[in-house]
């Protein structure tokens, strides 16, 4: 079973219907005691960082999600998802992530005609192509965007770039641990194909 | 590359029916907005832009079954408007799988539901839209009830307002030349793309695809948007995106 976590921070029609429609037997739910029943997660996510972790503790997620990537299994963070596996952000200064992928999340410079957010589609630059999730997908394939913070993920877990005034992670990988920052439920056939991979994915192959 | 410029055919919609429909030969119903959704989907559009150009409180349930049904067939990002006056409206649009919402005449009135709306929310789905006229020179005032309302502000001031409200991109148009096939208006364009630091979306007037350059290359648009010139079948969007891919603008062609 993929559970599609329900945090009340995103709208997860589409995430769901993406994977149901390419084989995935979903479920989507915001109750703790799912977690660990699953074989697979995607954690979604758009909103602020401050407010998703305050509506995961409130929840009582933050443990089962920890002990669920603890357990080895295939985890897949989508834009805030992603942003939430980090240590921290400078958009909540004093807030913690979940600290699962070492790294914070930075807002893009302030830089002449960079319009914040990155709202659009641009080109993934696949930094790791024995990656997984970029299996059968083209280097400089378009993904959607959207976001006015990035990952300045550790150099070893990065799968994939993108550059938008800055290069910056567009995809984040250890073992059996994914993030996207871009939104591969809106990015059409490339997305599609990601998300696909993931679905296939055996737990061995992390 | 850098990021692409966007291209977002604009749809009308009448209780959970597309206006006037689309001349696509491949459509069995001209009018399905689901069928137009993924037909544009297909053509390799970037985006969608629902305008639900009823808006009355008995149709909110139309439209809402159209979002669901439109989010759970296509893979782009898609954007539903019209009549938008609550945080309440925004939330259901969303949780029925809208990427984003336009909001008008609701900010002009009171402020406060960009603000609420994008600390809730987050503002990469809380579209300002902006309808203006030109008043005189470089001053254009904003209308509201869909261009039909003088409001007495000036455009470049209220789009950097909006911007600090938490607006995270500006959906433009010209009232001047909306309908007119004459082009975007490029003055217009010019100021709010240099006023503000978020993504402007540019609308009304598009006739030729020089138009979609213009707006572009002169006005420093961000995404251009048009309706007629997709609809009728005129201008394929691959067509298109080759022909801005000719001057140099960067685009998703795959």
């Amino acid at each position: 079973m993929l559970l599609i976590v329900d945090y009340g921070m995103s709208n997860l029609r589409s995430v769901a219907k993406a994977c149901e429609g390419l084989g995935a037997e979903v479920t989507v739910s915001g109750d703790p005691g799912r977690i660990e029943l699953a074989e697979k997660l995607i954690l979604p996510g758009v909103g602020a960082f401050g407010h998703a972790v305050a509506e995961l503790q409130s929840r009582g997620l933050i443990a089962p999600l920890k002990a669920f990537v603890a357990a080895q299994k295939p985890f897949l963070g989508i834009c805030l998802g992603l942003q939430l596996l980090f240590d921290s952000s400078e958009e909540a200064p004093g807030i913690s992530g979940l600290g699962i992928l070492p790294g914070k999340i930075a807002r893009f410079p302030g830089l002449p005609g960079l319009k914040i957010p990155h709202m659009g589609w641009n080109q993934l630059s696949i930094i790791r192509k024995e990656c997984p999730l970029f299996k059968n997908v083209p280097d400089l394939s378009y993904a959607y965007f959207v976001h006015s913070y990035f990952a300045a993920a550790a150099e070893c877990t990065i799968a994939a770039e993108c550059t938008y005034g800055v290069r910056f992670t567009a995809a984040a990988w250890q073992n059996h641990i994914f993030g996207v920052q871009f939104h591969p439920e809106k990015s059409q056939a490339t997305g599609l194909k990601i998300l696909k991979n993931f679905i296939d994915l055996k737990a061995s192959q992390c | 590359m850098p990021l692409a410029k966007r291209i977002i055919p604009c749809l009308d919609v009448d209780r959970g029916r597309v206006v006037k429909g689309i001349r696509f030969l491949e459509l069995r119903d001209a009018g399905d907005p689901v069928e137009c959704a993924q037909a544009y989907d297909r053509a390799m559009a970037d985006e969608l832009v629902f305008l639900d150009i009823t808006a009355s409180h008995e149709n909110r349930k139309t439209v809402l079954e159209m979002v669901e049904k439109v989010a759970e067939t296509i893979y782009i990002p898609f954007t539903v408007g019209g009549g938008i006056n609550s945080i309440r409206d925004i939330r259901d649009l969303l949780a029925a799988g809208c990427d984003k919402v336009p909001i008008n005449t609701a900010a002009i009135y009171d402020e406060t539901i960009l603000s609420e709306a994008s600390a809730r929310f987050g503002c990469q789905c809380i579209v300002s839209a902006i309808d203006c006229r030109k008043q005189g020179p470089n001053t254009w005032e904003v209308y509201s009830h869909g261009g039909r309302k003088p409001c007495g502000r000036d455009t470049i001031t209220w789009a950097k307002r909006v911007v600090e409200l938490g607006a995270g991109e500006i959906l433009l148009t010209s009232m001047d030349r909306d309908g007119t096939r004459q082009g975007y208006d490029l003055e217009l364009l010019r100021a709010v793309t240099q006023a503000v630091n978020v993504p402007v979306i540019a609308s009304g007037g598009v006739g030729t695809l020089q138009h979609l350059a213009d707006g572009i290359l002169t006005g420093g648009a961000d995404a251009v948007l048009a309706a007629s010139i997709f609809h009728f079948g005129e201008f394929k969007i691959h067509e298109t995106k080759e022909y801005l891919a000719q001057q140099g603008i960067p685009v998703r062609m795959s």
